[in-house]
């Protein structure tokens, strides 16, 4: 008897039907740079090949009439999820390349790709704003940078991100993307899902909120870390949500994978996330969720009649805000030129 | 008998001459046989020691999961006095992948809990070659969340090339399992100490390896991949393991250079699966030790400890204390 065979026998057939609803997903990166490189103006729909007029589909939030959620980076994210203006939290720097890894290219060379392609220093990037009024930090996942992987750079931002709420009262929010760990990074690769674990128990010690926004598509470590330890885990409609990619599976288990397996709405089906929200009622949907789980402690707060730290970050006071601006200001000046 | 490794073939040639000389020895009760015997029995015993004190990381690999390797019911057949195995994640199944229970390591009252390989072909199937589903992970929540309430360390065994890619661990949330049980290591009021035994792979091993002090053994291996996926996702050739297995530096040897790990326990010469015994006593020992050193702490002090150790991992100086 194999192991297999024993565990078609364990897994009740009832577990095994398809769920239904969710379209196919296409197969072809979905980002918009991508989607039409000849005319900016137009943006196809991955989904059903129509074309848009670009600044329609940016004001629906890169979601397309046919309701494909395409993938996007952290502006429009910030732009979808606050209530109007944020400031970016300056994120801690990282030893560079600490295995010097090298496959048929070095880490080295692959990170200043992504750099220059995304603009970015890594995939993780974070801001303070309101949603609902509520006070809250945004940290987005961007799987344009090097597949959204999960190293050093990624964890060290998810920590300033969670000790930046605790410090603000504010919640937490992460919107992750990303194919798992950063194979590149080794072992300190695997240390971010502890790493990361430690961030969200001052959250959970603050008693602030930790959702979990999940996006297409989020897998591997970051699946098993952070990204399952939401008070509240929100879905994007047709997203992949996965542990283990499903090539693996198949080449595990020798069959063929249930339709729908995997997307957000198979984890719904499963009990693995509390909702699948469309991204145009993201804002209204976490706005409600933070009043409520957030409402004892503004009594506390009011209670208490504690001086508030401004809304703004370069607001703050000395020092810290002053290095805020800096770093915003050598982003700023950085961005322009590496889009060349 | 002893199972080979490829790199072992000088070894196996000389092991052979042994053999034979013994044999004839024993037959013909010959005293003039023992010179030579004793000299090839030295120089067997100087080219294990040559060849292992440069094992490559992938011939590593291979070590950390020699078949005749200690495993984790080894350990406590050795090292437990009174062990009572527990079973069931109580929601679902056994998954006995990763086994645990209470009893007295080395005298101190603990709850063990470790992933199990199996050796012959049935108990790799019972064990599921160490890989476990979510139930395993679930499992080892319970018993971490009862070693917490009834004040006794948690011991760590770890070895499993990672947990199960399977549709169940998908569709029972296998992430999620995993997740909980990595963030119950880190709240644990209790001493925790993990030993690295084999092979370390990836989340499946971190799950129960978040404790206070992490050691390896000095030919185990841990990573974030194992070095045919590594490879087959970098090349899409599962063949360039060793490349991938050097370039993602897995070793006991690079894992203490990064401070991931706290210490390195010495294998006997020709690594554990040649002397199991005296493998597992220096395992035991090691861990005696490392609980000792925790026993004064009290709760809070261990999860600062916890908190402290892992933040610091990859850190630079400077962004410690990040201006914001």
């Amino acid at each position: 008897m194999s192991s297999n065979s024993w565990w078609n026998n364990v897994v009740p057939r009832g577990f095994q039907k398809k769920p239904d609803g969710s379209p196919p997903p296409p197969k072809k990166d979905t980002r918009l740079d991508k989607a039409n490189p000849d005319d900016q103006q137009w943006v196809k729909c991955p989904q059903t090949n129509e074309l848009y007029p670009r600044d329609d589909i940016e004001a629906a939030h890169w979601v397309t009439p046919a309701g494909f959620h395409m993938r996007i980076g952290a502006e429009p994210r910030f732009k979808s999820l606050f209530d109007s203006k944020w400031t970016l939290i300056p994120l801690p720097k990282v030893p560079a390349d600490p295995l010097k890894f090298k496959d048929d290219k070095k880490y080295v060379d692959r990170l200043k790709a992504a750099r220059a392609k995304t603009a970015r220093e890594d995939c993780m990037t974070a801001g303070y704003g309101r949603i609902g009024g509520q006070k809250a930090v945004v940290l987005v996942q961007d799987f344009d940078f090097m597949g959204g992987s999960l190293g050093m750079a990624a964890g060290e931002a998810f920590v300033t991100a969670a000790e930046t709420a605790v410090r603000r009262g504010a919640a937490l929010i992460v919107c992750t993307a990303s194919g798992g760990a950063r194979m590149q990074e080794g072992v300190l690769s695997l240390m971010q899902m502890p790493r990361t674990t430690l961030a969200i128990q001052d959250l959970r010690e603050a008693g602030l909120p930790y959702v979990v926004v999940l996006c297409d598509p989020t897998s591997g470590g970051v699946t098993a870390s952070y990204a399952m330890l939401g008070d509240i885990h929100i879905a994007e409609p047709g997203a992949m949500i996965a542990f283990s990619g499903p090539r693996v599976i198949e080449q595990t288990i020798r069959q063929k994978l249930p339709e729908g397996f995997q997307r957000a709405e198979y984890l719904l089906e499963k009990g693995m996330v509390d909702m699948v929200v469309r991204r145009g009622e993201m804002r209204d949907t976490i706005g409600a969720i933070l009043s409520i789980l957030m409402s004892k402690r503004a009594q506390a707060v009011a209670a208490a009649d504690e001086p508030q730290l401004p809304l703004m970050l370069p607001d703050e006071g000395p020092a810290p805000a002053r290095d805020a601006r800096k770093q915003e200001r050598a982003n700023a000046r950085q961005r322009p030129k590496a889009a060349e | 008998m002893t199972q080979y490794l490829d790199f072992e073939k000088p070894i196996k040639l000389i092991e052979e001459q042994i053999a034979a000389l013994s044999g004839d020895a024993q037959s013909a009760g010959a005293a003039a046989m023992s010179p030579q015997l004793s000299r090839l029995k030295n120089n067997a015993e100087k080219l294990l020691g040559e060849i292992y004190a440069r094992l490559d990381p992938w011939q590593k690999t291979l070590v950390a999961r020699h078949v005749e390797r200690p495993h984790f019911k080894d350990y406590v057949a050795a090292l437990v006095t009174d062990f009572v195995e527990l079973a069931g994640d109580r929601k679902y199944a056994e998954d006995a992948a990763i086994v645990g229970g209470i009893g007295r390591f080395l005298g101190r009252p603990c709850m063990v809990i470790g992933h199990e390989k199996g050796r012959t072909t049935h108990e790799r199937i019972t064990h599921n070659f160490g890989m476990s589903r979510p139930e395993g992970y679930r499992k080892a929540i319970r018993l971490m969340d009862m070693a917490d309430r009834f004040g006794l360390p948690v011991v760590t065994l770890v070895d499993t090339p990672g947990a199960y890619p399977g549709l169940g661990a998908e569709e029972r949330g296998g992430a999620e399992a995993i997740a909980r049980s990595t963030e119950r290591c880190l709240t644990l009021g209790v001493p925790m100490v993990a030993v690295i035994v084999g092979e370390g792979g990836s989340g499946g091993a971190i799950a129960i390896a978040a404790a206070n002090t992490v050691l390896m053994l000095e030919h185990a291996v841990y990573s974030v991949i194992t070095p045919e996926a590594g490879a087959s996702i970098l090349y899409k050739d599962a063949g360039r393991a060793k490349d991938v297995a050097a370039a993602m530096r897995i070793t006991a040897q690079d894992c203490l250079g990064f401070k991931v790990i706290d210490g390195i326990i010495k294998e006997p010469i020709g690594g554990a699966h040649r002397a199991p015994e005296q493998a597992v006593a220096a395992v035991g020992a090691a861990v005696a030790k490392a609980l000792d050193a925790l026993t004064d702490m009290e709760g809070p002090a261990l999860k600062a400890q916890r908190r402290a150790r892992f933040l610091a991992i990859g850190r630079m100086e400077e962004s410690a204390a990040p201006a914001r």
